[in-house]
């Protein structure tokens, strides 16, 4: 598995968009090197806009861009772009269903050493309950860059949602994002594991983990969080003895509760949750973090025999 | 050439129809909409480029009403210049009509922003002032702002921005009325010098009478003088305009007339002159 960022792929990518449609215009709100937007802007200095530390107007801006046709993509920190923006979000780009794509970055406790106040666990819940937003999750920079893509030919509200840290590629360059379709990884009909983001590649290890115990994992890359593939869900719940769903976000709110709900009205069965429990984050590197918090490859094979009634030696 | 007595008469439909709209609702603003009528009115008859036949030509003017809880003052004058039916302001507020208590841009052509949340439209004004600039077009866009409504923080995150831009085609009109819902701007929350304020941001700012046509036609012609800068205009106006039990009184900011102060407000308005 090769290691690449997301960050970098999405502002690679917004140059090939830039290049292919002149309406493409890139916001930042004085954070361009770390969201990497700055690629757009070195190559479409007039077409890119820093509204400097001012996320309020980072979304006020863009909406009044895109009301006059322009297909504007908007960049910041997760947990700023839609907890600091929310309500203009809500106001103006929703329910105009303006043509804004918000595509925030440092999102989960992955910020790691920044602290509880640069580690966005909210944002899934956020955006998800608004009417008119889609939200999408990439598990690795491949994935990104096909996201950039597709939001480059729709139009109207959406929200990508990515992390600082470099991550593994679990995708090739042949891969083809679809939208609204879960990702079937692996297939399997003893435990169902549905994860998105970086927690699809640590669920990836789990899975083979399982497998030498003979645990066969239906495994789900969930990375359209909002329109959620229902069938998909169905299918982890008919046909397995229960879910797991994995994110690096709250547990209320995210992926875990958007599966919980769906499961709940269409095939009752047992849903395990990994997240974060209703408690902020704090400055420690990701990996202690996710250890501390247990959302670890541990967790997610514990919480699988859990499911079918094995003793876990963890 | 403008003719004043013309625009007057417009006001006047204008602000009969607030009334109107707000009796037949039960429900709205009317103090504030009644203040900026004679703003409206000199924008949408003597001012902006805009087609009702055409309401989506690409280098229209636009305008976006920043304090949306005076929608009553703005679908008043859309009926005055033929974007909307005069019967369709029955619907205001009313189940599944377009005339949503503050004005939603999918609802209505001749609304260039959705809005209603205070302090949000002069960013949207700004990202449409930019847009014309990185299309080399020569629309102008105009916003009105509530003066109480300047207090929200992100009205200043977007005057930083206008002049960091360079916005000489964005004009902001403050409705100067000063009178909020907890009451007067200055007991409230008093914004010192706005003028001062803005200045230091590097807006060219004016101070008018709002409710005076030769002043905003004023404005006007030294907005198509300035160069580089954003303008703001500070428009001295009366809160309940027009109506004498209602002007200047806090109360009037969402109260809805009975049958007998509707009856007075209507006639109260018929007998004005100006």
């Amino acid at each position: 598995m090769s290691i690449e960022s997301m960050r970098e792929a999405f502002g690679k990518s917004l140059v090939e968009i830039g290049k292919e449609n002149d309406n493409v215009v890139v916001v930042d709100a004085d954070l361009s090197k770390s969201t990497k937007t700055e690629y757009f802007k070195k190559i479409f200095p007039s077409r890119f806009v820093d509204v400097g530390i001012a996320e309020q107007n980072l979304v006020g801006v863009s909406a009044g861009l895109a009301s006059t046709g322009k297909n504007v993509f908007a960049s910041s920190f997760a947990v700023f772009e839609t907890g600091r923006a929310y309500e203009i979000i809500r106001n103006m780009v929703c329910m105009a269903k303006l043509n804004v794509k918000l595509c925030a970055t440092h999102a989960g406790l992955m910020t790691g050493q920044d602290g509880a106040t640069h580690q966005s666990i909210e944002d899934l819940s956020i955006m998800r309950s608004l009417p008119n937003m889609r939200v999408l999750v990439p598990t690795d920079a491949v994935e990104a860059a096909q996201m950039v893509k597709y939001m480059s030919k729709e139009s109207g509200p959406m929200y990508m949602r990515m992390v600082r840290d470099d991550t593994k590629n679990i995708h090739y360059d042949n891969y083809r994002f679809e939208f609204g379709k879960a990702e079937k990884i692996k297939e399997g009909n003893d435990v169902a594991i549905i994860a998105c983001g970086p927690m699809v590649e640590k669920s990836l290890v789990a899975a083979k983990i399982l497998e030498v115990d003979n645990i066969r994992v239906k495994l789900y890359n969930m990375s359209t969080i909002k329109p959620i593939d229902i069938d998909a869900i169905v299918d982890a719940a008919k046909n397995t003895r229960g879910i797991i769903t994995v994110e690096d976000h709250s547990i209320i709110g995210g992926l875990g509760s958007a599966v919980s709900e769906i499961v709940c009205q269409t095939y009752p069965t047992r849903v395990i949750r990994i997240g974060v429990n209703d408690e902020f984050g704090m400055s420690a590197k990701a990996e202690e973090l996710y250890a501390h918090y247990g959302i670890t490859v541990d967790s997610i094979v514990k919480y699988a025999k859990e499911i079918l009634d094995i003793d876990s030696e963890l | 050439m403008v003719d004043y007595n013309d625009l007057s008469k417009k006001a006047k439909n204008i602000r009969k129809n607030v009334i109107k709209m707000i009796y037949n609702a039960q429900s709205g603003h009317v103090g504030g909409s009644l203040s900026c009528i004679e703003i409206l009115t000199a924008l949408y008859f003597g001012r902006m480029n805009i087609d009702p036949q055409n309401p989506n030509k690409e280098n229209r003017d636009r305008f976006v009403m920043s304090k949306g809880h005076s929608s009553p003052a703005i679908y008043a004058t859309l009926v005055e210049k033929c974007y909307l039916l005069e019967e369709e302001l029955e619907g205001f507020r009313q189940f599944n009509q377009a005339l949503q208590g503050s004005p939603d841009m999918l609802r209505i052509s001749g609304i260039d922003m959705s809005t209603g949340s205070l302090g949000q439209g002069l960013s949207a004004a700004c990202g449409m002032a930019l847009a014309a600039k990185m299309d080399n077009l020569d629309y102008s866009v105009y916003t009105l702002l509530g003066d109480g409504e300047l207090q929200e923080g992100m009205i200043w995150e977007a005057a930083m921005f206008a002049s960091q831009y360079n916005l000489d085609n964005l004009m902001a009109i403050v409705d100067m009325n000063g009178l909020q819902i907890d009451g007067s701007t200055d007991e409230v929350m008093s914004l010192g010098s706005i003028s001062k304020k803005f200045e230091s941001f590097g807006w060219y700012v004016l101070e008018i009478d709002g409710h005076d046509f030769d002043q905003i036609f004023g404005v006007f012609n030294i907005f198509d003088k300035i160069e580089t800068q954003p303008i703001l205009v500070l428009a001295n106006t009366i809160k309940g305009k027009g109506v004498s039990f209602m002007e200047n009184q806090c109360s009037w900011h969402s109260k809805v007339p009975n049958t007998e102060e509707y009856a007075q407000a209507i006639e109260e308005l018929d007998r004005r002159t100006n």
